[in-house]
């Protein structure tokens, strides 16, 4: 499984208030979540993502609520993949659950910047920077993880 | 090798003797709880699993308190969707509006968690009940549907940090003071993925409101969950509650913590967290004039009955400044009653305050309160991200009831000391 894509870049602390905004909690469509996504950090991401983008953010990424409309809306923006330094926590079973893949690796988190092309090889871990020509070794899922990311999210694996 | 209380709880839960940080385990858990935001998402989730059943309908708790009463006609169909599906799972804590409370400060009144349980929860905030001696910790909408179905959770067993509180908190300084004080020490990422457990002889000096309070905001840095240790508090608490059995988990001697924080209750000022993250602490006597527009005294953090009791003392015989909004939420109906009984209402009526039905409202920028642009807020509640209650460009300051009543009263960023109390 890969992924590529443009890189979004966000720094440290990004909550999911800002990723989803509580004001658009009245909704459960991917769609329209997908809509609101990011608006009060990066109002103009909406109109720029596009299938297959990669967001890059350093640590602590998806802290505060645990709103499951926050990976929703980032998965349904088209969002291939989100790496970090980081995430919190409720953020990263969520992302599993849902099935977006996320990678932690600081090196990448730190060293890629928005607007490069950046692919991910999930099965090796491996992070290529297109634009820079650079690669990073991201932190590998354990095994159980692996086993819901294939499945693309926990109920299919619970029905599997 | 020892393990700590959260560890030993959670191996009861997964039926094994011995766990270790970092270790993955399935536990069986004791509650699974929801909101009108979360839970409307988890039973969408659930009509996809193919054996759909609930694992116990008396331990599935589901609380329409977010954007309730009904903020618009959206937020009424999510409620209906959590009403129907308590009917046809004949679900037993289904709370109606009227019975139904901020869903943390309700579930320990209604006796529905005791210590030594696992408690999984569609809330970040679901660690408030670590308090009472249990394990509990917040969790998104599709790990709730799957609890609801299989009465299981993962989990990674959490290293932990160990806060030993030491002494006795000052006059007006309360639990929400210190876990601001100590987010401030290790920041909004300084438990990430662990277990923070408090211990020591300054425990008996906080009340079990100052220990909600604390382990309510243990996600705030980052954490798993909060816990305390259980003592005559705590089993008062519980007995007058619940009718639950409970069960003490103590840590070992020679449990593993890969930090201690000592931490002098004593030495503590009143605490306020500047805009936009809860890490960004200053004392009361660090702050200036900041002018506030807006006082909100309630949340899951700060909407018990001690709480209003601190506002209350704060506000007797003063008024709000002139041209504040000040609005004060009680947490649950049983909290609202007692503070007629005690005269607190009328406190706050007659200083100018507006006082709401239970409802998390403002605090997640839901309604009743929201900020415009500019405006700042001194607040009770646990988050002070950008537009969290509002405004991209409105400014949240949290802080502890009495200081948020002292502000009320003075206009600008107050200690009840500034009052001559």
């Amino acid at each position: 499984m890969k992924a590529q894509g443009i890189v979004h870049k966000y720094g440290d602390n990004v909550d999911t208030d800002v990723i989803i905004p509580a004001r658009y909690l009245n909704s459960t469509s991917p769609l329209e979540l997908a809509g609101k996504c990011m608006e009060d950090i990066d109002p103009d991401f909406v109109k720029r993502v596009k299938k297959g983008d990669i967001i890059v953010a350093n640590k602590n990424f998806g802290c505060g609520s645990s709103r499951e409309h926050a990976p929703i809306a980032i998965k349904a923006s088209g969002i291939s993949c989100v790496i970090a330094e980081s995430f919190a926590r409720i953020f990263y079973r969520n992302s599993i659950n849902i099935g977006l893949p996320i990678i932690e690796c600081k090196e990448a988190a730190d060293e890629i910047e928005a607007g490069d092309e950046v692919e991910i090889d999930f099965d090796s871990g491996m992070i290529y920077d297109l634009t820079k020509k650079t690669e990073y070794k991201g932190q590998p899922f354990p095994e159980f993880m692996q086993k819901i990311i294939k499945a693309e999210g926990l109920i299919n694996y619970i029905n599997s | 090798m020892g393990m700590t209380m959260t560890q030993k709880i959670l191996a009861a839960h997964a039926g094994l003797k011995e766990v270790e940080a970092g270790q993955l385990i399935e536990a069986d858990l004791d509650m699974v709880l929801g909101n009108d935001i979360t839970a409307p998402v988890a039973i969408q989730e659930m009509e996809k699993i193919e054996k759909k059943q609930v694992f116990h309908k008396d331990k599935i708790a589901l609380v329409p308190d977010h954007f309730t009463p009904n903020k618009d006609i959206k937020s009424a169909q999510n409620c209906k969707c959590l009403r129907e599906f308590a009917k046809e799972y004949d679900i037993t804590n289904y709370f109606e509006i009227g019975e139904m409370g901020i869903e943390h400060a309700l579930l320990p009144e209604k006796g529905l968690v005791v210590a030594g349980e696992a408690v999984i929860g569609a809330d970040s905030h679901t660690c408030t009940y670590g308090a009472l001696g249990a394990f509990s910790t917040g969790v998104g909408s599709t790990d709730m549907a799957a609890g609801m179905v299989t009465g299981k959770a993962w989990f990674k067993i959490p290293a932990a940090l160990k806060f030993e509180l030491t002494g006795c908190p000052a006059k007006w300084v309360s639990g929400k003071d210190i876990i601001l004080h100590i987010i401030g020490l290790i920041g909004v990422d300084g438990a990430l993925y662990k277990s923070m457990e408090f211990v020591g002889d300054g425990i008996r000096n906080l009340s079990m409101d100052d220990r909600f309070t604390m382990a309510n905001m243990a996600i705030e840095a980052g954490a798993k969950n909060g816990i305390f240790p259980v003592d005559e508090k705590t089993i008062a608490y519980i007995e007058e509650h619940s009718k639950k059995e409970y069960k003490v988990y103590e840590a070992d001697a020679d449990a593993e913590y890969d930090k201690t924080y000592i931490i002098d209750l004593s030495k503590i000022r009143p605490t306020v967290a500047f805009p936009h993250l809860p890490e960004n602490t200053r004392t009361i006597d660090e702050i200036g004039d900041i002018e506030i527009q807006q006082v909100i005294i309630g949340s899951c953090t700060n909407g018990r009955i001690e709480d209003l009791r601190a506002a209350a003392r704060v506000l007797e015989g003063r008024k709000v400044k002139k041209g504040m909004r000040v609005i004060i939420f009680p947490a649950t109906q049983d909290i609202y009653l007692q503070a007629i009984e005690e005269g607190l209402l009328s406190i706050f009526i007659k200083a100018g305050a507006a006082v709401s039905t239970p409802t998390c409202g403002p605090c997640l920028g839901g309604h009743m309160g929201i900020l415009a642009q500019g405006e700042r807020a001194v607040a009770t509640t646990n988050r002070n991200f950008v537009g969290r209650m509002g405004h991209v460009e409105s400014e949240i300051y949290l802080a502890s009831p009495a200081v948020a009543a002292a502000s009320a009263v003075t206009g600008k960023i107050s200690g009840p000391e500034e009052l001559g109390l």
